[in-house]
Formats: structure tokens, sequence, C-alpha cells
């Protein structure tokens, strides 16, 4: 059984707790002291039923004010899948916790409120998953229950967000009419849209394929740690402690050592107790060289015959994340894996207009916006480009006065 | 490309042992809060797995209430000696002796509470600044919004409202002096994934964890075990049951549920079937709908 990591997103209260809590409901996946507290709760739906979306929104700040503002995460499984969801914040403010939850998913869940259409939050996070490379949406047009249940509207919406999504470059999007509130289409398939010929959204969930996802070949593993027991009877063990970010790296692969530059072989591969032929993409492993080369936390092992870029001056999009703008004129850290190094946005690209997409020259940036800088590193960093290879090609940026994270940042060039 | 099988219980493996060295290389002082329970049972074979064949670059540190069951202290021992692994206890019996905490009285008095003290000062006298911890996003609704690396203050406080964004696998553990991060490798781990892992690994738990005969009095709906650490009186009816527990902390907040369940594969067909969650057999969170996220507020776990 494999995981599907999904996550809602859309305006505020399009309804994405109230869908996480029907999917969770219908599903059967709250237990009997859970549903209790639900009862007990003083937050309600108007006609007295439960609310369900105070299932994700467990902050009492959130309850008292009937708004998410920070990711939740739940979990639950059917026979087909396991699941893991992030329920984001719908309210611009706490866009970067939508964000935070999102660039950990594979796939997106769209909300649309039936009355209102596509409106300016739609857009700004259909924006941000396009730059965060999500492949795959489902726009789940909501609160049909109090538009009639209307085919005209479902598709005139559908018919929108098709535009936004060919000049967004989203590929894979699908469309279901629901109500979070009243369960139509969630799990089972709603008698009152029998119009609607497609699946469910949890039918649809769970046979959607994201193998796809994430599948470059490029061995790339940054150490993050090394291990040199010391003793007597392992007095030369020296192991060098990662997670293989993206392909795979064989026995006797010739590697390249970043930035040095240094070239080995891989000698031996372990991980606990047992020896391995390869390690894949994700593990969790120990590596050995057949050479004694200085390798240190923040360095990368990468397959010889396919480097990565290398350079101190990237072009990369940024996402500004900060109450405080973004000063050109400061050293902020950047970290990239398990590498921190000092770095300077040293130009402003451009900026994009959220409501229409337009890219326009702009020299501050400051909470929430989005748009293209380069960034001028004090070390060469070992990268690629963030569509080749999403793990290898994004970074943070952090204030070394406050110490927040600041920026979210995808490479998509290196500046020569 | 050779096939090889990575299934979700791999996943989280690799994730965990992915934030653990995370842990190793970013900071100067790591500690790893170990309860004897079986998620920080299921964190240091995570460890062993991180760091050996050498040692672990971080202490285990037991916030001891002094209530605890006897199992799990023998486990603990056990354990530490079998790892060669660095203890450190922080006592709450010796904050109520230097006047740190006051001991609760009354029929419900639980020494959960003064546990944040200990661990406060404890983090403090060994200037530790990351504590490792096995809490888990699915466990309450609270503990669902918090980050792997979650900052903390110089008085151990969360601010839900002001949460680092948290970026793909890239952790954040830049702070300023005083302040520390707790940080959570089993967060995306559910109870049953808990389960499985520790059944797949093979490992070891105290005898608490599967069904055997103990003397209970119920409390508020709950049965607990009864023990000198419980305020009894001549209402309390002791009766001796098949039991188990399902989570492990102090003997004064953990209920018991009944069971017969002595063998793993038992206890995960029981939990599967369950209605009831793991947390739901904790007095601690049922104080009101807001419980975890204040005493998180106030510096808990
Ligand atoms: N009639 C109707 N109301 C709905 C439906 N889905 C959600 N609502 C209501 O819309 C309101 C907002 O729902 P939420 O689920 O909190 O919205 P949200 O998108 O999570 O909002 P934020 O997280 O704050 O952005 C609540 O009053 C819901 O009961 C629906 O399908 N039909
Ligand atoms: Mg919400």
């Amino acid at each position: 059984m494999n995981i599907l990591k999904f996550f809602t997103a859309g305006s505020v209260d399009d309804g994405k707790s109230t869908l996480i809590g029907r999917l969770l409901y219908d599903t059967d996946s709250i237990l009997a002291d859970q549903l209790e507290a639900l009862q007990n709760s003083n937050r309600k739906n108007d006609d007295g039923t439960i609310d369900l979306a105070i299932l994700t929104d467990g902050l009492r700040a959130e309850r008292e004010q009937g708004i998410t503002i920070d990711v939740a995460y739940k979990y639950f499984q059917t026979a087909k899948r396991k699941f893991i969801i992030a329920d984001t914040p719908g309210h611009i403010q706490y866009t970067r916790n939508m964000v935070t939850g999102a660039s950990t998913a594979n796939l997106a869940i769209i909300l649309v409120d039936a009355r209102n259409g596509v409106v300016e939050q739609t857009i700004r996070h259909s924006y941000l998953v396009s730059l965060l490379g999500i492949k795959h949406v489902v726009v789940a047009v909501n609160k049909m229950d109090m538009m009639d249940y209307s085919e005209t509207v479902f598709n005139s919406i559908k018919d929108k967000y098709k535009a936004l999504a060919q000049n967004l470059n989203l590929i894979d999007v699908n469309y279901i009419p629901v109500s979070a509130l009243k369960g139509d289409n969630i799990v089972q398939n709603s008698e009152r849209m029998d119009w609607y010929k497609g699946e469910s959204l949890l039918h649809f969930l769970e046979q959607v394929d994201t193998d796809n996802l994430d599948k470059s070949q490029l061995a790339r593993m940054p150490v993050q740690w090394v291990i040199r027991p010391q003793t007597d009877e392992l007095h030369d063990y020296r192991g060098y402690a990662g997670r293989v970010l993206s392909g795979t790296f064989n026995l006797n692969d010739k590697i390249t050592v970043l930035p040095s530059g240094a070239s080995s072989t891989v000698e031996k591969i372990e991980f606990f107790d047992q020896t391995l032929d390869a390690a894949h993409a994700g593990q969790s492993v120990i590596i050995h060289l057949k050479d004694d080369v200085d390798i240190s936390r923040g360095d990368t092992i990468v397959n010889a015959s396919a480097l990565p870029q290398e350079t101190k001056l990237i072009e990369a999009d940024l996402c500004w994340m900060d109450g405080r703008a973004l000063d050109t004129s400061i050293m902020y850290l950047i970290q990239h894996n398990s590498k921190t190094t000092k770095c300077k946005i040293s130009e402003i690209l451009h900026k994009v207009d959220i409501n229409t997409l337009e890219k326009h020259p702009a020299d501050e940036f400051k909470l929430n916006d989005i748009g293209r800088v380069i960034v001028k590193t004090a070390d060469a960093l070992a990268f690629d480009l963030y569509d080749d290879n999403r793990a290898n090609g994004s970074a943070i940026l952090i204030d070394s006065r406050t110490n927040l994270t600041v920026g979210a940042l995808m490479f998509r060039a290196s500046v020569e | 490309m050779s096939e090889y099988n990575f299934d979700y219980l791999d996943e989280l493996e690799a994730e965990a042992i992915h934030i653990l060295r995370e842990v190793a290389g970013q900071f100067e002082k790591p500690a790893l809060l170990f309860s004897g329970g079986k998620d920080s049972i299921t964190l240091v074979r995570l460890a062993e797995k991180a760091f050996r064949p050498g040692k672990f670059p971080f202490p285990l540190v037991h916030i001891d209430t002094g209530h605890n069951f006897e199992e799990t202290i023998q486990y603990r021992d056990e354990m530490v000696s079998r790892i060669g692994e660095k203890l450190i206890i922080g006592s709450v019996q010796q904050s109520i002796d230097e006047g740190k905490v006051i001991e609760q009285t009354g029929k419900n008095a639980s020494r959960n509470a003064l546990q944040t003290v200990t661990l406060l000062d404890t983090i403090l006298e060994h200037k530790f600044d990351a504590c490792i911890g096995g809490a888990r996003r699915d466990e309450e609704k609270a503990r669902a919004k918090e980050r792997i690396f979650s900052v903390r203050d110089e008085f151990g406080q969360w601010d839900p409202k002001r949460q680092r964004p948290e970026l793909w696998n890239i952790y954040n553990g830049k702070i300023h002096k005083g302040e520390n991060v707790r940080v959570f490798p089993i967060s995306n781990w559910t109870e049953l994934d808990v389960w499985n892992y520790i059944r797949r690994e093979n490992i070891a738990l105290p005898s608490i964890y599967f069904a055997h005969q103990r003397d209970c009095i119920t409390r508020n709906g709950q049965l607990m075990a009864a023990s000198p650490f419980l305020n009894m009186d001549d209402e309390d009816v002791v009766t001796n049951k098949k039991v188990r527990f399902r989570t492990v902390g102090d003997m004064s907040c953990t209920a018991a549920v009944e069971s017969d369940a002595d063998l793993i594969d038992d206890i995960i067909q029981e939990i599967s079937e369950s209605k009831i969650s793991e947390r739901g057999a904790r007095l601690d969170d049922k104080v009101s709908e807001a419980a975890m996220e204040d005493r998180k507020k106030g510096g808990y776990f």
C-alpha cells in the first residue's frame, strides 16, 4: 500500500475544512470519543448538526473565529490507500501556512464556492500549485446545495477554471461538483446530481496514479552527518549518512563530491544491520567510498556522469512569507538541503500580479508577494532546476536577525 | 534500475531518520526525551538506524514523575544498558522537594502538569537546544497543527499563531539563545503505524502494553490501575481485571482498557477495530476542548 499526500486549498470559507471533515466522517475514520467531543462542542451548524470543520480546526482561536489559521494534518486509510491530508487556510494573511501544507503534497484539491466562482484566492492558490510543481489538481466545486445542484453553474465554473489552468500550465485537472456539508460526491456519488457521470472525490483519490512524480533519475545524496565511531574495532570506519534525494546509487558507481569536486567510487551501502546493493530515492542510508576524501555535512554526493549545476548566482522564483519586506541590501541565509550559506537577493526581476498573472518590474517585495529574483550565494550550491528535480531545486531563506523562515525559493536557471 | 520495495513504513522510517540526522547536524546540545512509552521506544530504534555503528549524538532524558509503572522503569534501565547510551533523569519529586512546584491534592491529583516545570529546568540545566519527542499529529487536534521543528521560547512556550513556515523537507533549526526546538520525527505516523513498525522490527515493549491481571478502580468512567499514587477512598471499589495499556504515562493519568490481547498481532487487530482513540484513555486531555493546546503553550512536550 502506498501513501497519497494531498492538501485542500481555495478561498476563505469555501469549505476546505468541512470537506476534510466530511471525508473522514463518511469513511468512518472518526472515533467515538472524537465524535462525542464534536457533539459537545458549542460550534454547530445553523441547523444544529455537528460542524465537521472543527475536526481540523484544532486551535482555540480557529474555533472561536470559525476560520483556519494554520495547516492541520490528518491521517486516514481505506482498503486501497493511506492518505496524509493537509488542511490549509484560505485567508490571504496565512498564505505561508498554505504553502507549508502544499510543499510536501503531490495532489491539490482546490475548492471553489459555487456561489462565487473563481476568485482572487483561487487564482493565488492555483498559481502556487503550479509554481510548486504539483501535477495533479482536483477542482471541487463546493456548496452545490446552495445552487440547486445546477449543472449549468458547475459547467460555467469549470470553463472559467479551464482557462486559468491552461494559463498556468496545470495539466492533470479534474472537476467534481460537491457539497461538503451534505456529503454529495464526497464518498458516495450524489443522487441529487445524476447529471454528473464522473467519480466521487474519494474514489478518485483512491486510484489516481501519482507514481510518475519526483522520478528524477539524477543520483543525489546530501551528506547530513559523518559517522565515525573511532572505537578500537571500528577505528577506520567512516560512513556518510544521508537520505537519497533522487535517483539510485549502486555499488561501484563513480561519484563526485561537491563542492570539492573530488571523485571516488561507492564501496559499500549500509542500512543499520543490512548491507545493500543499491540506495534508491527516499532511502536514508550510509554510504562508504573507496577513497579517503574530505567530506562533511553540507556536501553532496552525486553520480559522476550526471553532475548538477554549480554556481553562486541563481535565478529563482520567490514566495515572500514574512511581515518584514525583503531588503536587497542585507544578507540572508539560504538553506538548501543540508547546506546553509549566506546570500543576498541581488535583483528583483519581476513580481506577479495575482489577479492578471502579469509580470511587472518591482523594487519591493512584501508578505505574500511572488516573483522572480536573482540570488547571490557566498558558497556555490550544487542544485538542479526545480522542474527537473523538485528535491534538489528548492531552498528556504532565513532572516538571521529573527531566525524566521522568510522565503521559499524554486530554482529556475543558473546565471552565467 | 533494479526494482525495490519501498512501502509506507519504509517511507515513514526514512523520513524520521532524516529528521534525526538533521537534529544531529544542526544543534549543539540535543536530547531525546524518553518516556518509556511505545513512541519513544520507537524513536530509540530510529536513532539506532540513524547513527549506528556510531554513538547517539544526544543523551536520553527521562522526566520522572515518580509515579511510574514499575515495568516502565525496569524496561528503561535494561534498554539503556543494552544500547550503551547516556540517560539523564529529571525528577519531579526533586522539583517538589525544592519547592518549585506544589503537589496537587484531592481525588484527581496528578503529577502530569508538574512535569513541565521539571522538563524546563532540565533543559536549562543541561543547556539543551533541541529536544526530540515522540508526539504524533494523529494523537490530538492541537498536535495536528504543530511543525516537525517546533520552536519554543525561553519559557518553553509554543505560540501556535506564529509558527514558522516549514517547506519541503528543509527544517530551519536556527534559534536565539535561550530558545529551544522540540523536534517530532514521527509526526506523520499513526498509532497503527507505530504498532505495525514495532511488529515488523520485533521491538520489545514493557509488559504493561500486553493483557495482564491487575487491580483496578473506576474513575470518571475510566479504568485506572490501583496504586498508592491515586488518592483512593472508601468509594473506590477495587476489582481485578484483565487489562492492558494503550498509552503509557504517569500512573495517575493513564487509563487501562479491558483486553485479552497478549500478543502483538492481537493488539494490532484490537486497535484496527477500536472505536475509541488512543488519547481517549488519557484523563489529562479530558479537562477541556483546548487542554493539549494550553499545556503546549505552557511548555509541555
Ligand atoms: N451550504 C453549504 N455550506 C457549506 C458547505 N461547505 C462548507 N459550508 C459552510 O461554509 C462555512 C465555511 O466552511 P469551512 O469548512 O470552515 O471553510 P474553509 O474553506 O475551511 O475556511 P478557511 O479554512 O478559514 O479558509 C461553514 O459555515 C460551513 O458550514 C457546503 O457544501 N454547503
Ligand atoms: Mg478551514
